[in-house]
């Protein structure tokens, strides 16, 4: 019993309360309320998944349908009637050459999902073969000062997720150490507060391709002689740079408007200006700093998509453009597979940040 | 000389055509070891007089003397509880106190610190809850906490703004008698402002009216010849209390009236009679 408790507290914290009900549910243990709870908790989600996935896939075979018509139609008016049969018999025949290019239905979507995986299997055991076989000749380049071949083939699915969260991480810390502090320091300060603002302001909804074409030029010149990863560095400064008005907004809203209770506080005991910030100002800002680190993080993996795809940074962003360009008959059901898994991506980051936000903030949970 | 004056005080709020006088030429004095109430409306200006004796405001004209000097900004000798508590969320009970005896006693080892910070803790009978948050106290332990921080400072002169004002009647008594349990064991100088006659007779040597703002000021003090440690059934049948209480609470009432008398003439309407426009050009 005590466990299931600890279970509900921790899936709520998270934001995933109807883990508990599932729990519950499989443990027999459910009386007429909990069944309620569990209805709406997980059934109707669940109906909801279902309802969604079939109008996808009679949406998909409707355009699908207007697609192959519009084909066998067109082949009927330049070439005849032979063509057009042609034509009909084979796109019923499932032949590449001639499948119609639209949106693709759910089981498409799942198969390229399959093969994204399959292919991702290959790539790391070629890898590990190419640093099996590589492995003598390196030990003595390294050894002669040289540097190590490195593996040089076309990245996985998955490396490009892994890239992309490494952006969109390096893009959120260096969010963090810019607009915290400056955060801080213009809401102490009413005299930098108004004179920071109009710079905010402006700045704030500047499109993300915008902050990539500056941030470009100036990493450009500045990465001239090095062998950097400029795509990396572009990406996630670009990334930081979007996303950290949220915070920056927050933390000088937070620090500015701090209880006059806690200040009187501070005021009464006598503490120092910095000891005031570090033991009052700060701890009852926190909540709303957290806040804004999450819509931060949110916003950044939102724009790193479309700067992924200008700078040429090898993640997702740069998966869905090639795929687009690609034309490939599976390309269209990759490009959704990228679809899904940023979508999945972007929520579980916005859990972990609820999951921080909470422990932080003392108003909501006491512990 | 007295241990805390106050002399011709006057506190205006804003400027120009927009200022309120709250407080106007407030006469004050208290001697060393004195228990004195303050008892006023709700919004007459108590928490103004307050945070001036406690250096949070600084009056418009006029000065506050403490032990013979100006005050100038809070000071670690001037304990102040607060109305709300104001203890910080994020800190359980026994790091509020710590805050507080840290910055009081900065050259004390840490052990000795948290031996004060436990004593105190204990004194207001918080022990079992010390490593709470306040949110996981009721109002009452809340406000014991603060009473707790307060003391801890070891403050010469113990600043009470309606301490007890949001908490329930037999909450209120106990911790009536807790602070003058406190306050009778070293004999600190203490100032109660509060909105409770029965209060301010129960606990104080004199009590001294405000009369109600804007331009509040203090009316004409009451005596307590009741002596101490006082007893709350008892009480009620001593004519001594009987009579000044019914003396605080006429003189109470009466300006009420007279504030709303003085309201209703405000509202008399200006003497206008409608100018005829018959055959003239405006």
């Amino acid at each position: 019993m005590k466990q299931s408790i600890t279970l509900n507290k921790v899936s709520k914290f998270v934001g995933l309360g109807f883990i508990s009900t599932l729990k519950s549910l499989f443990t027999g243990k459910l009386d007429k309320e909990d069944f309620k709870d569990f209805l709406r908790k997980t059934v109707v989600p669940l109906t909801s998944i279902v309802l969604f996935i079939g109008l996808w896939h009679v949406g998909a075979k409707t355009l699908y349908n207007i697609e192959a018509d519009y084909k066998i139609n067109k082949a009927m008016e330049e070439q005849g009637q032979a063509a057009a049969d042609e034509m009909a018999a084979c796109i019923a025949s499932g032949d590449i050459s001639c499948q119609p290019n639209t949106l693709p239905s759910p089981a498409q979507v799942w198969d390229s999902y399959k093969t994204l995986l399959a292919d991702h299997k290959a790539i790391s055991a070629d890898k590990a073969a190419f640093k099996e076989k590589t492995a003598a000749l390196n030990a003595k380049r390294i050894a002669e000062g040289k540097a190590p071949i490195t593996y040089t083939g076309r990245p996985s699915f998955v490396d490009q997720i892994i890239t992309s969260l490494k952006t969109v991480f390096a893009g959120f810390l260096l969010a963090l150490f810019i607009a915290v502090p400056i955060g801080i320091v213009i809401g102490l300060s009413k005299t930098l507060r108004s004179s920071f603002n109009w710079l905010i302001q402006i700045f704030k909804p500047v499109s993300p391709v915008v902050w990539l074409l500056l941030v470009f030029m100036i990493v450009k010149t500045m990465t001239k002689d090095s062998n950097s990863d400029s795509a990396f560095i572009i990406s996630f400064i670009s990334v930081g740079l979007c996303a950290m008005w949220a915070t920056l907004v927050n933390t000088a809203m937070g620090v500015s408007t701090v209880d006059k209770d806690y200040i009187n506080v501070a005021k009464v005991l006598k503490l120092g200006p910095i000891q005031k910030v570090f033991k009052v100002i700060l701890p009852s800002s926190l909540p709303l700093i957290f806040t804004g680190l999450r819509i931060t993080l949110s916003v950044a993996w939102m724009v790193l998509i479309a700067i992924e795809l200008l700078a040429q940074n090898p993640g997702l962003g740069l998966f869905v453009w090639e795929e687009f360009q690609n034309g490939a008959n599976d390309s269209n059901s990759k490009i959704i597979v990228a679809m899904f898994v940023i979508g999945i991506i972007g929520f579980l980051l916005d859990r972990i940040m609820l999951t921080i936000q909470n422990m932080v903030s003392f108003n909501k949970n006491a512990q | 000389m007295a241990y805390l004056e106050l002399n011709s005080i006057y506190k205006t709020y804003g400027q120009g055509d927009h200022a309120t006088e709250v407080l106007s030429n407030i006469n004050l004095s208290i001697e060393e070891g004195e228990f004195v109430a303050i008892v006023g409306f709700t919004g007459s200006g108590k928490t103004t007089l307050v945070n001036l004796i406690n250096g949070l405001l600084e009056p418009t004209s006029g000065e506050v003397l403490f032990k013979g000097e100006p005050v100038r900004g809070t000071s670690h000798e001037r304990g102040v509880i607060f109305q709300n508590y104001s203890l910080l969320p994020w800190l359980s009970v026994g790091q509020n106190v710590y805050m507080a005896v840290k910055e009081a006693f900065p050259k004390e080892k840490k052990a000795v610190l948290n031996d004060m910070v436990a004593s105190y803790v204990d004194m207001v009978g918080l022990t079992p809850a010390i490593n709470k948050r306040p949110k996981e106290l009721s109002g009452g332990m809340r406000q014991r906490v603060a009473v707790a921080r307060a003391l801890a400072m070891k403050p010469e002169m113990i600043i009470m703004d309606e301490p007890l004002g949001a908490l329930d009647a037999l909450t209120r008594g106990n911790l009536q008698d807790e602070i003058l349990n406190i306050w009778g064991k070293d004999k600190r100088t203490a100032l109660l402002i509060t909105n409770d006659v029965d209060e301010g007779i129960y606990m104080a040597d004199r009590i001294i009216p405000l009369r109600p703002g804007p331009r509040a000021t203090l009316g004409p003090e009451f005596k307590i010849d009741i002596e101490r440690p006082r007893d709350k059934t008892e009480l009620n049948d001593n004519p001594n209390y009987k009579k000044t209480r019914n003396a605080i609470i006429e003189y109470l009432m009466d300006i009420g009236n007279q504030r709303k008398s003085v309201a209703r003439e405000a509202f008399v309407l200006p003497d206008l009679a409608p100018k005829s426009f018959v055959g003239s050009r405006f």
